[in-house]
């Protein structure tokens, strides 16, 4: 399962835990159940969505769109709770459609998952907004689960544009 | 002029300042601010070090032009209209990079990054007459810069740019003091994205501070949550009361004593233990070379700092640099950077831009809440047959130097500049 030019049944178990992670994913963060959705994630996450001129840019050099500690992480589910969150209250209804599930070993006990995804933002007296784009998790095994050490989501778009803006959980 | 040519009424006796909210969705204004603000006065189009090297270039839109601005061989700073003179594609379709020469993908017609014609393909078909100097890229007549901050102006008779700038040139002065040798950069990677909104709608929220605790009510608990001391006086909107400033020719900022954290330098807890010193030691360099008073004042004060039009620098938790284009009456491209002192550490680059997303930005805690805000407001306009007016009255008992940040002194200043110019 190290060349990802060859298919390698003795993969699949392990993609279908990494899909079923994803799915589990986009419907907790669909439902807004973000606590739920934090504890697929570890204690020390972090989360980032960098800017749409530097996709693959590193946070500490470079103004990303997200760019969450766990620290942070917590505090952004906090403000997704409170209804003076105005840019999502009432809370958007998104959808979130994941395909084009892939893992690969990285570094030390780490997995490289990714996805690719599209997610609809509906809210009223609005056009729905579209994200596009792709995943790249860092997963760990924890007590036997597989656990989000790092979320990704990279935007395919040139610049925001007319998504406007990250205010849920990409 | 139509039925709405006057869009501000000022009434001294009464107190009262009214916008007709018709300034904010009428395709007729808009033309007249395209023809009398966006072609006469000075616009932003980019700082210096975004292309340090000669060759170096980028493309963007300023005030709705697609603009090539770039350094020639010679290090001169150009900023190219991006249109073929041939049959108007634009020439230069990549976002950044370095080049001597930008080659039109229609016909094949090259110029040198200067702007000039460098060859046609088959220039015998044009015979003896053709004067390969009449075919430049066009320029702007006028492109000046103060401090590395670089402005267009398509109105050959304007003021020059540091006239221009009147009292803001203090207030740059000031954020640029940051930096030991008194230069800042921009930092790779850029946030665009769209409001849809009135452009002025966006100078109005800069420099709004009435809104913060309301709007931002979540960012004041993440800062209350990451012990920043957010209590108020009663009566107070903000836990320190700062000042509305009036800086000439439309421009104006607010003038606030800083009470959340500062890169430059204002340490608070969320920057963590091991970067206390750090702190201090950007401090005490603040203090050594300005003096006490000089360093406390870049340290310890934060304005948002409006250039007339749609330039906007807000140095607070982080310093950005934004502007932003009216693509129709109810739509904007906003484009914002951060800025930071060339000197910096990978340690304090890094604290920066952590610190700048904890309030701006489109995943910020703060930012996504005014484009909210500013969509609702011009969601309301549509009622403008029964709900004519904006109030923009508040504070307008006292004179302006009396004026507060939470006060509007600041905002009349753009609006009666704005009214002086659309309603001439
Ligand atoms: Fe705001």
């Amino acid at each position: 399962m190290n060349d990802p030019a060859h298919y390698d049944p003795a993969n699949e178990a392990l993609r279908r835990e990494v899909e079923w992670l994803f799915y589990r994913e986009a419907e907790l963060l669909d439902a807004w159940k973000l606590d739920e959705w934090r504890a697929l994630l570890t204690e020390d996450a972090s989360y980032f969505v960098p800017p749409n001129d530097k996709p693959h840019g590193d946070h500490n050099n470079t103004l990303f769109i997200v760019a969450d500690d766990h620290v942070r992480l917590h505090e952004r589910i906090v403000r997704l709770k409170d209804p003076n969150c105005h840019s999502e209250y009432p809370p958007s209804r998104t959808r979130r459609f994941i395909s084009n599930v892939r893992v690969t070993p990285a570094s030390g006990n780490e997995w490289l998952a990714r996805a690719n995804f599209i997610v609809h933002r509906n809210r009223r007296n609005s056009d729905v907004r579209i994200f596009t784009g792709e995943y790249i998790n860092r997963l760990v095994r924890l007590n036997g689960a597989l656990k989000i050490h790092e979320r990704r989501a990279i935007l395919d778009a040139e610049e925001l544009g007319a998504m406007g803006a990250v205010s849920f959980i990409l | 002029m139509g039925q709405h040519a006057r869009y501000v009424f000022e009434d001294a006796a009464a107190d009262r300042f009214l916008v007709h909210r018709a300034a904010f969705f009428s395709e007729e204004v808009l033309r007249l601010e395209q023809e009398r603000i966006f072609q006469k006065c000075w616009i932003y189009v980019g700082h210096s070090s975004e292309i340090r090297n000669p060759g170096d270039y980028l493309t963007r839109n300023v005030a709705g032009y697609p603009i090539l601005f770039s350094r020639d061989n010679d290090g001169k700073v150009r900023a190219l209209v991006n249109v073929c003179p041939h049959r108007g594609a634009i020439v230069c379709r990549e976002r950044s990079g370095n080049a001597r020469s930008f080659h039109c993908m229609y016909h094949g017609w090259t110029f040198n990054n200067d702007g000039t014609l460098r060859g046609v393909p088959g220039q015998d078909a044009y015979g003896p007459k053709f004067d390969k100097s009449r075919y430049s890229l066009p320029e702007p007549p006028r492109l000046e810069s103060y401090r590395d901050f670089w402005f267009l102006n398509f109105d050959p008779d304007a003021v020059d740019l540091h006239t221009y700038l009147a009292g803001a040139k203090d207030y740059i002065d000031l954020i640029l003091d940051q930096s030991p040798s008194g230069q800042m950069e921009i930092i790779s990677g850029t946030q665009e994205y769209d409001i849809r909104a009135n452009w002025k709608l966006l100078v109005e929220n800069s420099v709004d501070d009435y809104h913060i605790l309301i709007t931002h009510r979540t960012w004041i608990n993440y800062m209350a949550n990451s012990g920043v001391d957010m209590r108020r006086k009663p009566g107070e909107m903000l836990p320190k009361i700062g000042r509305g400033v009036e800086l000439g020719n439309g421009h104006l900022t607010t003038d606030n004593p800083n009470y959340r954290g500062r890169p430059v330098a204002a340490w608070i807890s969320v920057y963590g233990e091991e970067a206390k010193e750090d702190v201090a030691n950007i401090k005490a360099e603040l203090v050594s070379r300005l003096g006490e008073a000089r360093a406390e004042r870049v340290a310890n004060t934060n304005r948002n700092l409006v250039i007339f039009p749609n330039l906007v620098i807000n140095d607070g938790s982080s310093v950005t640099v934004r502007n932003f284009t009216p693509v129709s009456p109810t739509l904007m491209k906003v484009t914002s950077f951060a800025l930071g002192p060339v000197e910096e550490t990978a340690e304090q680059r890094a604290r920066r831009l952590h610190a700048f997303l904890t309030f701006y930005g489109p995943g910020g805690f703060a930012t996504p809440d005014d484009v909210a805000a500013l969509e609702a407001a011009q969601e309301g306009y549509s009622a403008h047959r029964i709900a004519p007016f904006n109030d923009i009255s508040r504070g307008m008992h006292k004179p302006m130097a009396d004026q507060f940040d939470t006060d509007e002194g600041h905002i009349r200043v753009f609006w009666r500049r704005w009214r002086e110019i659309v309603e001439a």
